[in-house]
């Protein structure tokens, strides 16, 4: 019971007080760039979500297996992100082969993943914050689903603003950047709702 | 001479953030204070000339299918190196950029400049753009990281300039309110650049050509379902 209230804690918190994009500011770039409809930005959150939770499943043992042995830490970076670029690469040719639907519909955002920092991000926090692997994945999750409904509440956000008429200096990244600014303020309001539910 | 416009050109007229809109990651994450974009900026500019000269040193080298890797890890290396470096000589730095520092690997400015410049051009044009969009990138840094801290703690790199009696707005210091000054300084710039609005996407990203997959694939086919 213990463990699930945890997890649950765990999963909670990335999705809601420390939400990726709108707290943490990793994957602005996919965030801003692919969220200007519904569609896509479901199919970009669910394929993050997917290499995320991949992601801190292999990173995990390579860091406690080989680089802590090793005594080699500090090429963490190096070693995940090469890992992370096999991997995308690896599922974008398993998806396309045996799974043509899927690929349909996953297939065009995985390359974008992999110069993602919201996935290296992930796997990095997951060492800070020194997560076993259970919690790992479940922390992963969360910031994957997170970002997801990030992007999918700034899509309905933005296909309003198309429609504004806006002040032409503002036009384009700017009133962008600023509607983004308000979304974030108001998952601020998420903050202690996560303690609240646990009575932690 | 041409060295030099190599140079400029990343300061103002090509600023990586401000005009390219590439690096907003950092640009957000990092700037509640002043200090910290410089500690940002100049380990970011650090990174940017090395990998500039490595990648192109190596350009007949490395194959053209696998180049996204290899630019991928020749810049993961220098930036081990910077962060022990900074993690030994200044540890408040590296302490206050945290994960940050180790995610200038995956900073787009970097990777673009290898794709668009390091890896068609000879070694000294390759360190003056380095030098120039690094440059470019920490003003941005230092200017967004003014405004936040000035207005959200009163202080300029930890000197308290506000007088007493207004109190700190600290919803600058917030990650709202970085959205907010960063969309506020590039309207500034638009404004005085005189400049045709960019939306954040790839017809004007400069990364779209080697970036495998474009975000307006990626839009379309979601248009499409």
């Amino acid at each position: 019971m213990e463990i699930a209230k945890n997890l649950m804690i765990i999963l909670l918190t990335g999705i809601l007080t420390e939400n990726f994009v709108l707290s943490k500011f990793l994957g602005i770039c996919p965030f801003l760039g692919v969220s200007k409809k519904l569609d896509s930005s479901i199919g970009m959150g669910a394929a993050v979500t997917f290499v995320m939770v991949c992601a801190s499943l292999v990173t995990y043992p390579i860091y406690y297996g080989i680089l802590v042995p090793l005594g080699i830490e500090y090429m963490n970076t190096i070693a995940f992100i090469l890992v992370i670029a096999v991997f995308v690469q690896l599922v974008e040719m398993v998806l396309k082969k045996y799974m043509p639907p899927l690929y349909k519909s996953l297939g065009v955002y995985l390359p974008l993943i992999t110069t993602n920092c919201a996935v290296l991000g992930v796997t990095l926090l997951n060492l800070t914050k020194d997560y076993d692997l259970l919690e790992s994945v479940v922390n992963s999750f969360g910031a994957g689903l997170g970002f997801m409904i990030a992007m999918i509440i700034f899509s309905g956000v933005r296909s309003r603003l198309e429609r504004c008429d806006i002040p032409k200096a503002l036009q384009g990244a700017p009133i962008t950047l600023m509607a983004a600014s308000i979304v974030s303020l108001a998952f601020i309001g998420f903050g202690g709702v996560v303690d609240g539910i646990f009575g932690g | 001479m041409s060295n030099l416009k190599e140079f400029t050109k990343g300061l103002i007229k090509e600023n990586p953030n401000m005009v390219m809109l590439l690096g907003m990651c950092p640009t957000l994450a990092i700037t509640t204070m002043a200090a910290n974009g410089v500690g940002m900026g100049l380990s970011t500019t650090f990174v940017l000339v090395c990998s500039n000269i490595v990648i192109s040193l190596l350009k007949k080298v490395i194959p053209d299918t696998v180049r996204l890797p290899a630019y991928i890890v020749i810049v993961a290396g220098f930036v081990t190196f910077v962060s022990l470096i900074l993690q030994a000589f200044a540890p408040d730095i590296y302490s206050s950029l945290g994960m940050y520092l180790s995610l200038i690997t995956v900073n787009c400015i970097i990777l673009g400049r290898a794709e668009m410049f390091a890896s068609k051009n000879k070694v000294i044009p390759s360190i003056m753009d380095g030098l120039g969009m690094g440059l470019g990138f920490t003003l941005t840094l230092v200017l967004v990281g003014s405004v936040r801290e000035i207005f959200g703690s009163g202080q300029w790199f930890g000197i308290t300039v506000m007088p007493e009696f207004i109190e700190p707005m600290t919803l600058f210091i917030l990650p709202a309110g970085g959205f907010f000054v960063l969309g506020a300084v590039i309207a500034v710039v638009n404004r005085l650049m005189k400049k045709k609005p960019r939306e954040i996407g790839c017809h004007n990203c400069p990364n779209a050509e080697g970036c495998p997959g474009a975000c307006d694939k990626a839009n379309s086919n979601g248009g499409e379902q």
